[in-house]
């Protein structure tokens, strides 16, 4: 229970680190485009995508392991949308027919595309959060989501309710891992009977994690309270966001990507 | 029961932080045994392998009584009934609707028992523990104070009648009334069912007065060990590895510098017995 991590931050200081997060949300977005822009079939949009990715990440400084991990949990996702597209395309040449099962030139190539591009958004986004801490990230997305005040929706209040979230995500899971063990200690079985009876097991530990949660919500929301907090009017930020030569530089290049993109498309 | 422990090693994860390092100890039955250290020297890793809660990365024995916990077809049920433990702050592992069935959570968990016997169990488990049966078997355990969260909760792991019990931090939080309180019943409970007691403990005051023997932890190893007035007499340097001496070593240590020598266990009553002797031969 421990090893599980949320927010998977790598901490180090780095060109694309001290770039500003409403930037690095905004170009993980476009870069999500850019690469459902490239055309099927088209190998050098597909590899001006890689190469940014691979660039990004060698100036990000962050082990390129630590970004190929993050397609470990949708490995299934992956699989399955290309064992679909293997068994099921059936345009172009048959390279390989047993029964029923027919396997095509074209499927094959369709199922390699589908798994670069799920493996490469997954990457870009999974850059965006090794190199962006939970705070920022929660900063530049109630920043970026600010226009929607003209709206009445309360921004502020969303993106604060969103850092709590991510900030007692570690505390519960230690909690709950407690809780497991003093059930366990006292005979609690988790691992055995029929579906029923575990979901019944589990009352033990949510009940307690509920409660306790209530409690730390309401010391929170005290703590909060003695310090005067009154909401996003007339708050200031420790941090300010400032948009540096470093943002334009991120920005220049991934627009470059899209024009060269939609330039060899039309080739 | 006796737990006899060979080179314990722990560590999280596969590259991750060793939280205990070759720790070797052997407790005996009937002992009054007493952990301490400062945050994160392993205390709390250490006494989870007592009854299987954690898995040692290595280890070369691993014994509670008849059950050896290296062995895979370790009955770990049967264990945890007669291994008690007690976590820090038990109040926040209670869940059921009334006290009772909080109580009988791990009786029903353990044996197969009628309801009279479960009855007869409960009742006595939360007598034990100093609360009325009857006014309280029907309350919500959440409606109880913090004391009686925990005396409930405590109950809750006394009601199968182990033979060890383990104790996590049992007195923090609590006011000095209550601790006392909470430590007489740990002492009657000595004298009953309960062969033997581990206790981690911050409080070298409490450990002194209470521990027939103590182990001294200090970054996942054994900084010493041995019956508590030995530990404390001999010790230099216990502020290094984030420890006090109890108050009654400090004011033997200041008599000691004025020329005063005290022969005592630096329990309170005995130092003070000790300290009025010398006081009457002095005169």
């Amino acid at each position: 229970m421990k090893d599980v991590s949320f927010g998977q931050y790598y901490n180090t200081t780095s060109f694309v680190h001290k770039m500003d997060a409403r930037v690095k949300i905004l170009l993980s977005i476009a870069y999500i485009v850019a690469v459902f822009l490239v055309k099927e079939f088209h190998f050098y949009g597909f590899l001006a995508a890689f190469l940014f990715i691979v660039l990004t990440t060698i100036f990000s400084k962050v082990p390129f392991f630590s970004v190929l991990r993050s397609v470990k949990g949708i490995l299934f996702f992956v699989i399955f949308s290309a064992v679909l597209q293997i068994f099921f395309n059936t345009a172009g040449e048959v390279v390989f027919s047993w029964k029923f099962i027919t396997i095509t030139d074209k499927g094959l190539l369709k199922a390699g595309f589908i798994v670069c591009r799920i493996m490469m958004i997954v990457m870009g986004t999974a850059l965006l959060t090794l190199t962006t801490t939970p705070v920022e990230l929660a900063d530049g997305i109630e920043s970026l989501l600010s226009p929607l005040k003209l709206i009445k929706f309360p921004v502020h209040e969303f993106a604060l309710i969103m850092s709590i979230a991510l900030r007692f995500i570690p505390t519960l899971m230690e909690e709950t891992d407690r809780i497991i063990k003093a059930q366990k200690a006292r005979g609690a079985d988790f691992e055995s009977g029929n579906l029923i009876k575990r979901a019944k097991a589990m009352i033990p530990i949510l009940i307690p994690l509920l409660v306790s949660s209530f409690r730390r919500a309401d010391e929170l929301a005290d703590a909060m309270d003695a310090r005067c907090y009154s909401g996003s009017k007339g708050r200031t930020k420790y941090k300010k966001q400032r948009i540096t030569y470093r943002d334009i530089i991120g920005f220049l290049v991934l627009a470059g990507l899209i024009v060269g993109i939609v330039f060899l498309n039309g080739v | 029961m006796q737990i006899v422990c060979k080179n314990l090693t722990f560590a999280y994860g596969k590259r991750g932080v060793t939280a205990v390092k070759n720790l070797s100890l052997t407790i005996d039955e009937g002992e009054f045994f007493g952990i301490i250290g400062e945050t994160g020297s392993g205390k709390s890793t250490f006494i989870q392998h007592l009854n299987g809660l954690v898995k040692p990365t290595t280890c070369d024995e691993l014994t509670v009584g008849e059950f050896n916990l290296l062995d895979k077809k370790c009955d770990y049920k049967k264990l945890r009934s007669k291994i008690g433990m007690v976590f820090q702050y038990p109040e926040y592992q209670l869940f059921a609707e009334t006290v009772f069935e909080d109580v009988a959570f791990g009786l029903k968990n353990f044996a197969s028992l009628t309801k009279e016997e479960t009855e007869k169990m409960v009742k006595e488990a939360i007598e034990v523990v100093g609360l009325d049966y009857e006014k309280i078997k029907n309350k919500s355990p959440f409606d109880l104070s913090g004391g009686q969260k925990r005396r409930v909760a405590i109950a809750g792991v006394l009601v199968t009648k182990p033979e060890v019990l383990i104790l996590d931090e049992p007195a923090s939080g609590l006011d000095p009334e209550g601790k006392e309180q909470l430590l007489s019943l740990l002492h009657s409970l000595h004298k009953s069912f309960v062969k033997t007691i581990i206790m981690v403990s911050h409080d070298m005051n409490t450990v002194v007065e209470h521990c027939t023997k103590v182990a001294l932890f200090n970054k996942g190893e054994i900084y010493c060990s041995g019956r508590p007035s030995e530990v404390f007499f001999k010790l230099e340097g216990l502020e290094e590895i984030g420890l006090e001496q109890p108050l009654t070593g400090y004011l033997k240590k200041e008599l000691e510098l004025k020329g005063v020598n005290i022969e005592s266990d630096l329990t309170v009553d005995d130092f003070v017995y000790n300290l009025v002797k010398k006081l009457k031969q002095g005169s």
